[in-house]
Order: C-alpha cells, then structure tokens, then sequence
C-alpha cells in the first residue's frame, strides 16, 4: 500500500523526467559534467593530503601531454584500456554484464606466456598471430563458464565473472611461484618469450607497440559489427529487450553467449599485448585492474565506440599523470586511482540522467 | 439492515480522464456500513480507476469524494488510510521475513523501540475483534496465500478502517480459500464493516454482496440488490447487451464491410489443428487444461474470456514463446508447436501479441524494428543492406500509414503507431495464420477500425486468424466463430449467427460450467 504514495506524489508534479534519450546538447554535456563533479569531489581529498588541488590536476592532465615521452606513455597506458573497453562495451551492449574482463586478461597473459616462449622458430608474423589468436581463445575460454550458466541455468553473470577474476589471480600466483618460478633468479616470472612473438614497436623510441594498433582496429571494428551488421542488430537487440528481440526470432542465448565469448576474447587480447608488448614475460602484477578500469572505460564511453575511444585515452592521461604527480607534489600515487573510481560513480549517476528527458507530464497516466 | 445508516463513502459525479480517455464518468456511488458492495464489470470498465480515486492514488477530474458526509480531498494512500478507508490487493505489500504482527505495524507505530509483546497484543485484539483468524507471530514467508491476504485484511483494520475495499481477492486464492475469504468478510459485515469487493465473477457476487452496482466503459450501468437479481441479468449488464438477437443488428451497424463467412471446397480443410493443449506453470498450476479447436482458412475465429483464463497462455504456445506441457499445433498437419519464433515467421504464422512491447524493441529505430523479424533478408554475408532495410521501411510506413519517420525510436511512438509497425511487419509476409492479441487495447477510435480493416482482410484473402480480445464488442463484431474461455479451457464455441450473447457472457463469467480442481 505505502508503495503506491510515490505515484500519487508524482502525479502533482507538472513535470517528470520520462524514459526516453536525453537531448543531443545533454548527452554531449553529461560526461562534461561527470568530469568536472568528479574533479570537485576529488579535489577534496586532494585538499586533505595537503596539496593544491589546481597543481595536481595540472599535474594529471596537462603535464603529460608535454613531453613527448610520457604523450606515447599514454598511448601505451591506452592500449589495454581500449581493449577491455571494448571488451565490456560488448559484453554489456548484449545485457550481458561481464565483470570478469580482469580474469580474462590474465587468461590471455598466460596464453601468451606459454605460447610464447615455444614460438622461437616460427616466422615473426605468423607467432604473432599466433600470439593473438591464443589470447582471445584463452580469454574467450575463461568467460565460457559463466555465460553458460547465465545462458542455460540463469545464474546471475555479475557474481560468477567477478568470482572468477580471484580464480584466475590464484591460478597465475600459483604457476609463477609453482612451475614457472624463474630457475636462476628465483623469480615468480614465467620464461621470457621468443623475440619472434613480441609485438614490434609501432612508433620508434617508445613503448607503443603492435598492441595500440589492434586495440584501434578492435573499436573501428566494435562500431562496424554494432551498427553495419546482422549480428550487431540482434545484439543490440537482445540487449535493449530480450523478450521481444526473441519474439522477433532472435536466438537470445546463442547471442548472448557469443556476445559473451566475444567480450572475453578481446579482453584477452589486452593481456596478450602487455606479455608480448611490454614485459615479455607473465608476472603477477601486470594488469593493475585494467579489466576493472574497463568498466569504467565503457560505461563512460557510453558503450560507444568513439566514447570507449576517448574514455580510456582520458583515464590513460589521468594514470599516467598520476604517477608524475606523487613524485612532483609529494601526493600518493593512487589518487588517479581515486580519481577513476570517483569518474566511475559519478559517471554511473550521470548516466542515469542520459536514460531520461526532462518532459511535460503527460495527460495520459496509466492506462487502467 | 432495518434502517438505511448514512453512507460512509459516497461518490458524486465522479469523473476521470486519462487523456483522450474517459476512464469513468459521472459516477455516483454510496457505501454504508454493515454492507458488502460488489462491485462487477469487465476489464476496462473503470473498476480499477475507481478504487484508485477511493483510495488517493488518482485525483477525480470533476464531482466529489464525500467520507461521513464530508467531501474530501484524498491527496495519496495516506490520506485515504487516516480516512479509514483500507484497500486490498492483488499485490500483497508485506515483508515476508517478518512476522505477522510486525506486518501490521509496520510504518504505523512510532517510537523507535518495537515492544514485541505490546504489539502483538494489539495485534491480536484487533484480529479478535473482527474474527479473524491470524497468529500474530506467524512468519509471513511461512503462510499460505490465503493467511497472506487474511494478514493484508488485518493491516487495514489495524488502521480502524471503515471501508474495505478488496479487488480481485480470489484471483489469487484457490476455491477453498476463496470461500474462507467470503466467510471472513461476512463476519466483517455482521461487525459493521462497509466492504468494496471489486470482481468479475457473478459466483462470487451472489455468494458474498448485499447489493451490485455494475460498470460498464466507465458508466454506472446498473444498481440491484443482489438478493433480487439473476445470474444472466448481471452478465447482461456486464457485457452490455440485451437479449438476442442484437448480434445481427450490432453486425448491421457497422461500418465494417465483411462478406458472409461461405466456405469453399479448399476451406473445409482446417489449416490449424490445437490438439489436446496443456500448460501447466513451474508449481504445477495448470494455466491451459486440454485446449482442442481447428481453424479453417478464410475464417476469423474471436476468444473471448476474461483476462486470467488461459487467453495469454494460448497466444503465448500459438506465437512460439512458451512450450505447452502437453498436446500440440498443427499447420496444415505438420507440427509446428514447439517451434522457435525465428521458424514460425517462415512457416507462415504472423504473430501479434497481447503486450506490444513484447514485439518491437523500444530503443531500436522504426527500420530495425520493422525489418529485424525478417532480417535474414536484408543481410548480405553478415552484412546488413541499409539500403534494402530503408526501401522497406519506406513502403511499409506508407502502406500502413505509420506516423514515424523509419530513424525514429519506436519507444518514442503512440501506442497506435506501435501496433501499426507490428501489423505492417507481420501482414506484409502474407501469413497463412495470423494470432492476434489484443489487436485495440489503448488505440482511439480511428486506429481501431483501421486495425479491424486490417483483420478483415487476412481473412477476406484467406488467411486463418484467431483473435483474443478483451474486448467482447471487437469479438462478436469480428468473428466467424466465437470460442469462450474459462478457467484454461474452452467452455464454448458458436458460429458468429447463433451466439447467444447473454450465455457467453455466463460462460465468461464461469456458470455453466462445471467447477473443476
């Protein structure tokens, strides 16, 4: 009964926000907005740590883009983002809510660790994409589980793929201290990787390599699957309304599944491009969350490919600038953590502002 | 009742407008105490809008709201609840970890220490006085829906109410606890209670009210003491028709063009066989019980039921969303129950369903939507034809007069141009059978004979079309053949010139028909 006092409420308001897309100027003006709330929460804490709030947001955002170094630094932060970007945009495109991009990247880093060091024989391109194939089928592999149980059984993706993410750390952990512990160094570090299988440099002098090209390729890619293709209509279908995305013959499951493998793929590839582009071999630590930075990535992008684009570029500047930042200002270096995941919940409810539009109540209620 | 008590709810010239739509009309009503009102009509006819004014959950557009003889303004839930006015229904609202005596209190007493004791004393004097029989410290998560619904009854009277209104009580409830229900709110009664049981089952109002008014789109159509009035004159009233043969007459008036249904050597054939149909939901409640028709090219076959009697189900295993536990659909003696929706298209069902919003995606564009249920066509090794998907975008808003331009949203669309987008996608294939549900619900007038046109034409070139509505005007208008549903099953079947409309309307209403589970 107490249930129905909002509704009556409501009913007075010569106005609502109604379901429907925000305006062109709202939706161009709401990551603006996210921004610039996120920067006034976080210069809070920045004005507890002691420092200058306007030092340090120099610090991160316009800092780096000053010296040519740490500008193709950000393109190098970039490369994983833009993948598990678009690994999640997918996923959460299809109403399949993938948090597990985390656990398939290392799925993918450890296929490239164990592809790799056995690719010495091979021609560079073709370990290469050998490389890469590996990647997308161990990440692909490692979301299997739960999309199935989703498909076939209902249960719920968001537990299961977090879950897993905890599997597959405690996997790595073990094999790096257990098998392929390093023999001299005694290292948790897998064996290096053929130089046959390294993704080459793609800007001379840097650290950006073959990795930033495909995760360019994989947006373009994102946008021309979604809206040029059979598949990418029943995804987005499936997506926006499963019931009757199936009344209209879609197959629901097998969509999602394949929107789920998908997703787990790509995420994959992530982790291929920083064994075979960066560390050359499997540790640990190589992913600081940018499976769960994806999320941020894809949910500030709008699901969209240029917004999944600009989004991990930005949080690519912002990680970047952090680390200059604790060093110039004496500040700690996770607050680009904290900035992100201060973007992340403000994004969410910003967002929640793009689903609405401001309308004139409307004379016809509910129909009865 | 020896003499009559002053009112202790009255309407006067109630009226509500949801937009176009006139919701009620100019109602006038009184309750008094120590009476059980039912409150009958069809889907549609108001009652529902009715007890949401009562209730201060909608605002009456014109006439008065009178509680004790004092007019009042009802602003919410809460207004109506310290009027004394309680409500049950169908949704119960309780916690269903705590217990029954936290129920009742819940949102009502203050303080922020919650004596146990103190209030399940409270509790259950209150369930003493009125009869009613609850453990005050029972878990609602453990009790039967029955217990559930006596609890929801108690939180009321907790309140003090006056007036109770209950709707559709025993939709929820099986036979047993139905009859325990009304033994329930005849104690009530005998304790001076004023009690609105809103319904649509005659049964129920023989068996609990003192006296009937009934609604019909909106209007008060009539007012009996239950006592002297029959079984057939209420179902009348309900339905809105006199006693045969108005069906004829209705046929005449309209507008619709429709020749007489003769069927042709090729058309005694049926083109769809239901054999034997049963659905039955996971706990085992049986929700279709044996359904067996055919239905023969060339013929509009109308299901009339009132909502809640096995209709949606049977759209639902006709159009391919749901499986039947049992039984099967033949077309043209091939088997194609069970099929996936994606193979029905092909094999030449074209599907309308009750709920609009099942059949288009709200946050695809018009051509998306227009094209994805053939989509194979507009595709290219994988490659969608934007070129090909806007052409038969194109031809199809013509043809179908759709107000929409084919980049549009479909969730942005009237209700009509919805339905629209539906047909023009289904009919433009040239369906063999066409299931249509609800092909009117919330369309204005001109969309509505624009759909019938539509219908008709299925028909006219030869098509199988079996037809649910709400509606038993669209029904009888339509049809060639009239099947009624009741209870899951079908309990009647007439051919368009002999239905007896005062016994479909019992039919609908579940007399005549043998009481089963």
């Amino acid at each position: 009964m107490a249930r129905s006092a909002p509704t009556a409420r409501a009913a007075r308001r010569p106005w609502r926000w109604e379901w429907g897309s925000a305006p062109w100027w709202l939706r161009l003006a709401l990551p603006m907005i996210a921004i610039l709330v996120t920067f006034a929460l976080a210069s809070v804490l920045i004005a507890a740590s002691g420092a200058n709030p306007l030092d340090v947001f120099y610090e991160l955002l316009i800092r780096p883009l000053t010296r040519r170094t740490s500008r193709l630094e950000v393109l190098v932060r970039a490369t994983p983002l833009l993948l598990t970007g678009v690994a999640v945009a997918i996923a959460f495109r299809a109403g399949y809510y993938n948090i597990g991009a985390e656990g398939q990247l290392y799925a993918g880093a450890l296929a490239a660790a164990f592809l790799g060091p056995r690719l010495g024989e091979w021609a560079p391109p073709a370990a290469v994409a050998v490389m890469l194939v590996g990647g997308l089928v161990a990440g692909a592999a490692w979301a299997l589980l739960p999309a199935v149980l989703k498909v076939y059984a209902k249960v719920d993706e968001v537990v299961t793929t977090l879950l897993l993410n905890s599997v597959m750390l405690l996997l790595v952990g073990g094999l790096l201290n257990g098998p392929w512990r390093d023999p001299v160094s005694g290292w948790p570090r897998s064996p290096t990787i053929a130089a046959a299988a390294e993704f080459p440099q793609v800007i001379a002098r840097s650290r950006v390599h073959l990795g930033f090209v495909v995760a360019l390729v994989l947006v373009a890619l994102f946008w021309w699957v979604l809206s040029r293709t059979h598949f990418g209509l029943e995804l987005r279908a499936v997506g926006m309304g499963a019931t009757a995305a199936r009344f209209m013959g879609v197959s629901v499951r097998a969509t999602v599944l394949f929107a789920a493998l998908l997703s787990g793929g790509v995420a994959g590839l992530a982790g291929v491009g920083e064994v075979a582009g960066i560390h050359h071999y499997l540790i640990e630590g190589i992913s600081p969350d940018y499976g769960y930075t994806g999320i941020i990535v894809a949910t500030f992008g709008g699901l969209h490919a240029l917004g999944v684009a600009v989004a991990a570029g930005f949080l690519a500047l912002v990680d970047v600038g952090s680390t200059s930042a604790s060093r110039a200002l004496g500040i700690p270096a996770y607050l680009g953590q904290v900035v992100q995941a201060t973007l992340l919940l403000v994004t969410l409810a910003v967002l929640l502002l793009n689903r609405y539009r401001p309308a004139r109540r409307s004379r016809r209620e509910e129909r009865v | 009742m020896t003499t009559t008590p002053e009112p202790v709810v009255s309407l006067r010239s109630v009226t509500k407008r949801f937009g176009a739509l006139t919701a009620l009309a100019d109602i006038d009503l009184d309750v008094r105490p120590g009476e059980i009102l039912a409150l009958l009509g069809e889907n549609g006819a108001g009652k529902t809008t009715l007890t949401k004014i009562v209730y201060g959950m909608y605002q009456p557009d014109d006439g008065e709201l009178r509680v004790g003889g004092v007019p009042v303004r009802l602003r919410s839930p809460a207004d109506a609840i310290a009027s004394g006015i309680g409500l049950v229904s169908q949704h119960f609202a309780l916690v269903p970890s705590l217990t029954v005596a936290e129920n009742v209190v819940l949102g009502r007493e203050g303080g922020a220490l919650l004596d146990r004791s103190k209030i399940e004393g409270a509790v259950l004097a209150t369930a003493e006085r009125y009869g009613l029989d609850v453990a005050p410290r029972a878990l609602v998560r453990a009790m039967s829906v029955g217990a559930q619904q006596r609890v929801e009854i108690l939180k009321a009277l907790h309140r003090d109410c006056k007036l109770l209104i209950l709707d559709e009580p025993t939709a929820v409830l099986t036979p047993q606890d139905g009859e325990r229900l009304f033994a329930t709110l005849d104690g009530l009664r005998e304790r001076g209670l004023a009690v609105i049981i809103i319904t649509h089952k005659l049964r129920e109002v023989m068996r609990v009210s003192q006296r009937v008014v009934v609604l019909r789109h909106g209007r008060v159509v009539g007012e009996r003491a239950t006592a002297g009035a029959s079984q057939a004159e209420l179902a009348r009233m309900m339905i809105g028709r006199e006693q045969l043969p108005v069906e004829s007459a209705s046929r005449r008036g309209t507008p619709l063009q429709r020749t007489p249904l003769q069927r042709t050597p090729l058309q005694r054939t049926p083109l769809v066989e239901a054999r034997r149909l049963t659905l039955r939901d996971k706990r085992g409640v049986t929700l279709l019980d044996d359904v067996s028709f055919d239905l023969y090219p060339g013929e509009i076959v109308g299901v009339a039921a009132v909502a809640g009697n096995g209709q949606s189900e049977l759209v639902s295993v006709l159009t391919g969303m749901a499986q039947p536990s049992a039984g099967e659909v033949l077309l043209s003696g091939e088997r194609v129950s069970g099929l996936p929706p994606a193979q029905l298209a092909r094999l030449g069902v074209g599907r309308v369903p009750e709920d609009r919003l099942e059949a288009v995606v709200g946050n695809l564009s018009v051509r998306e939507n227009l094209t994805l249920e053939h989509i194979g066509a507009f595709t290219r090794a994988g490659h969608l034809d934007g070129r090909a998907m806007a052409a038969e975008a194109d031809r199809l808003i013509a043809e179908y007069q759709v107000k929409a331009k084919p980049g549009d949203l479909v969730r942005t669309l009237s209700g009509g141009n919805i339905q629209k987008i539906v047909l023009a996608r289904t009919l433009s294939r040239k369906p063999r059978f066409v299931v249509v549900a609800q092909p009117t619900r919330g369309l204005d007038v001109g969309a509505t004979a624009y759909v019938h046109e539509r219908l008709l034409e299925q028909r006219d070139r030869n098509a199988a079309v079996l037809m649910v509505s709400e509606d038993l005007d669209e029904v009888l208008r339509l049809s060639d053949r009239v099947l009624v549903m009741y209870g899951g099953r079908i309990v009647g079947d007439f051919a368009a010139d002999e239905v007896d409309v005062g016994r479909v309307g019992l039919l609908m209403a579940g007399e005549g028909v043998a009481v089963h589970g």
